[in-house]
């Protein structure tokens, strides 16, 4: 397989989840702020901007943070390079260049998404914006589905590559944000939280449910870290995300019969997870784990890169 | 803005001309069918035109949601279209097709003979049968591909050889495409379409398959790989990207052949060797299907701005470890002055008169076919010797005069820039249209394939159809559409 086509499939696959994660981080949003006493739900936007990584560039744009601009800015602006709009336009360039590796269902769903937000103008009042969402939320699931359905070859397991990374990225990111802006440093681990604040989070991830399934202790924020970051059950889990990062590139190399940098930061990462308990974690601070598990993602990103000659 | 309406009504009665040969109906009007094809006739008779547009629009649909679309330089707006479908096939009988044929590997052979001669010895320039101003001050003409042999002495793999109809036996070739002809994708998907949507003519008439056709280009690359290269040579089609206007059919083709898909950004040269870049490392290529033109393909060559071109890609070609298909320097044999030497050239070549003739073409180079031209440019086709798609061209019957007069002064200013041609009665096939079916005006483009020791030609070819009324220009870029072409199996003992 070409380089630039194993490039264009991982990124695929990196935007659509990105587009996801977005999509599913606005509705929690939305729903937080909808229970949040006023004017506290500004405080949802501002860490949904956190999250999404778009603070800085939400500044600049120099719009006053208001419930709707920051839903249009996480939705459609084009001046946002991770807008649900950007990166399904950019999901579908992507795809669009090496349309031949991808199956038709997987193409055709990519190109609907695309058309189904190209010409929104603005993602308009509450009901209007949960509308797109569900519609973001349809495609990319479909895509999932026509991914499952593809062979089982290069094509399939880079865009995996893609979105496993991409993941574990938005994952970790959710966590450091909510965890940093719910306990203050003074606050008592297992001490008083704010319901709604987790449940937000555990929404974020599509998780409400598996949580019940996985604790029966009520919510508790250190177990809903625990689920997050140890828990391989949990799809969108830290522990999944790498588990599929080591599954695919093991694939891969099994084909060419040659493994690199990328397997060996991967595995590190997965063992150090299988190994790691939430009760030290805590105790030595969960911020620093995240900090340091969110420097780790670009570098494995570039570890891939070049392992297989991406640039 | 009224009078340029005005203008265009009277152009349209001096078109009141006697009724074009109609390739079903002949010149009866559409009273009755020329005896090969009552089948036709009765299917679109008995056909509802309302289910006929159904599955027009259906393939169209199809078409749509493969992403089967091409851009139209100039129009954003419309930045991804699709070229309209027709659904009404246009057939050639097996006698009309094997005729056909031998007259395209005859002119093939000649064009392939011609650029492997211009190339190197210049034997029909020292001959006096071509003035030799004319090929070595030609701009298509690439004096740095002077001597190099391109492996296995072929030039043209690919040929799409433009052709039109006036009557039952009269076809013309109105232009050779030696370069990077496109719309074979076409070819094969109006076919799908074709068995998709009208299964039932393929019960009614023996219709040879067209699907050979990736297999056959695939064999055709295989055997023009350098002598150097391995049992199984490394082939890959170029594309300039995905913004190309033909960007589709390229995939397509790497598709269905079943190689990769390169861009310049993919290949690299290192000491006249070409090497494409994939996951598990450089793997080494041996034959090139480009889909660049010549100026782009190499900027330390060519044009330096290139951004498109491989740097270093015509030395590897030059030392011989990679075959370009087709070999740069091609687009010499398919300029408009030289294509009026057709004629001279194939019998020069072959020994033979050739098989298929040209159209009648004034070189306005030359005084008195100026003079006529210029008396005559309300009857007469004016076309740029290197212009393409339709562009730069007159149409005199269907000009306004200001246009008419705006080429006079072109045509006098640079009047070796120019060929005329008179108008032809184009064939029309009927045609799925607005107001019911009707007779358009159609031209063929067959794609002629020449490997090492084989020319071969896939039965059947991109139809295009003029959908506006009256209108003889083709071209997908002005409003042309496609059609499928049938060619039925010759029946044993009817001839």
């Amino acid at each position: 397989m070409l380089s630039r086509t194993a490039l264009n499939l991982y990124w695929t696959g990196r935007y659509i989840e990105r587009a996801e994660f977005t999509a599913r981080l606005l509705e929690a949003t939305i729903r937080l702020d909808s229970l949040s006493p006023r004017p506290a739900g500004v405080n949802a936007w501002s860490s949904a901007l956190a999250v999404a990584a778009a603070e800085y560039g939400f500044e600049e744009a120099g719009e006053p943070l208001t419930p709707s601009n920051v839903a249009r800015y996480l939705t459609l602006a084009d001046e946002n390079g991770s807008s649900i709009r950007s990166c399904l336009r950019n999901a579908r360039t992507n795809a669009r260049a090496v349309r031949t590796a991808l199956s038709r269902d997987a193409w055709e769903t990519i190109n609907r998404a695309w058309t189904g937000v190209r010409d929104r103008a603005s993602p308009g009042g509450t009901q209007a914006t949960l509308n797109l969402i569900d519609l973001v939320k349809a495609e990319t699931r479909g895509f999932e589905g026509a991914l499952h359905r593809m062979l089982h070859n290069e094509s399939s397991w880079f865009i995996r590559l893609g979105a496993a990374i991409e993941r574990a990225d938005n994952t970790a990111r959710l966590l450091d944000v909510k965890y940093h802006l719910l306990l203050p440093d003074d606050a008592e681990v297992g001490g008083a939280v704010d319901r709604d604040q987790w449940t937000t989070i555990l929404h974020t991830v599509s998780a409400v449910t598996a949580y019940r399934w996985l604790y029966r202790e009520g919510l508790q924020p250190w177990l809903v870290a625990e689920m997050l970051i140890l828990r391989s059950e949990l799809p969108r889990s830290l522990a999944a995300s790498m588990e599929e990062v080591v599954t695919v590139l093991t694939a891969l190399g099994r084909r060419s019969g040659k493994q690199g940098e990328a397997d060996r930061m991967a595995r590190a990462r997965l063992t150090k997870l299988k190994q790691c308990r939430i009760e030290p974690l805590f105790q030595r601070g969960l911020h620093e784990y995240l900090q340091d598990f969110l420097a780790d993602v670009p570098a494995l990103d570039y570890a891939i890169a070049h392992q297989f000659r991406f640039a | 803005m009224q009078s340029a309406i005005h203008e265009a009504e009277n152009n349209k009665e001096r078109m009141a001309t006697p009724p074009a040969f109609d390739e079903i109906w002949g010149k009866s009007r559409g009273k009755e069918a020329r005896p090969e094809f009552t089948l036709l006739a009765d299917w679109i008779n008995s056909t509802p035109p309302a289910e006929l547009n159904r599955r027009q629009q259906a393939a169209e649909t199809a078409f749509r949601q493969l992403g089967i679309t091409f851009a139209v330089y100039g129009d954003d707006e419309a930045a991804e279209r699709i070229i309209p479908f027709d659904i009404i096939p246009r057939i050639f009988s097996g006698r009309e097709w094997s005729n056909l044929v031998a007259g395209l590997e005859q002119r093939v052979r000649a064009i392939n003979a011609f650029l492997d001669d211009i190339y190197g010895e210049r034997k029909i320039l020292k001959d006096g049968i071509i003035p030799s101003e004319l090929i070595l001050r030609n701009p298509q003409f690439l004096p740095q591909m002077v001597g190099a042999k391109p492996p296995h002495g072929v030039y043209a793999h690919i040929c799409g050889i433009d052709m039109v109809r006036t009557g039952p036996d009269e076809f013309f070739v109105l232009e050779d495409n030696a370069r990077t002809p496109s719309g074979v994708s076409y070819m094969l998907e109006n076919r799908e379409a074709m068995l998709r949507l009208c299964p039932e003519l393929f019960e009614i008439f023996d219709v040879a398959p067209v699907d050979s056709y990736p297999d056959l280009l695939h064999e055709t690359m295989r055997s023009v790989a350098p002598r150097s290269s391995g049992k199984a040579p490394v082939c890959v089609v170029l594309t300039p990207g995905h913004f190309n206007s033909a960007f589709y059919e390229h995939s397509f083709l790497a598709d269905n052949i079943g190689i990769e898909l390169v861009e310049a950004a993919d290949l690299e040269v290192i000491d006249d060797v070409v090497w494409m870049r994939t996951i598990d490392g450089p793997v080494r290529v041996d034959v090139i299907y480009r889909r660049i033109d010549d100026a782009f393909i190499d900027p330390l060559v060519f044009r330096p701005d290139s951004l498109l071109g491989v740097p270093g890609l015509i030395s590897a070609y030059l030392a011989g470890n990679v075959a370009l298909v087709n070999a740069p320097g091609t687009g010499i044999a398919d300029d408009k002055a030289v294509y009026s030497y057709m004629p001279e050239i194939v019998r020069y070549y072959s020994g033979e008169d050739a098989k298929l003739p040209n159209v009648e073409t004034y070189r306005c180079r030359e005084r008195d076919a100026l003079q006529y031209t210029l008396e005559n440019l309300d009857k007469l086709v004016v076309k740029l010797v290197d212009g393409s798609g339709g562009y730069g061209m007159l149409v005199g019957p269907t000009a306004t005069r200001t246009q008419i007069d705006d080429f006079r002064v072109r045509l006098i200013a640079e009047p070796q820039r120019y060929i005329a041609q008179p108008t032809l009665a184009l064939s029309t096939v009927p045609t799925l249209t607005e107001k019911g079916i009707a007779p358009r005006h159609v031209d063929f483009r067959p794609f002629v394939l020449t490997g090492s020791d084989t020319v071969r030609c896939v039965p059947g070819g991109l139809t295009r159809v003029a959908l506006t009324e009256g209108s003889l220009v083709v071209n997908s870029s002005q409003g042309g559409g496609t059609k499928d072409s049938f060619v039925l199996k010759e029946v044993k003992g009817s001839d």
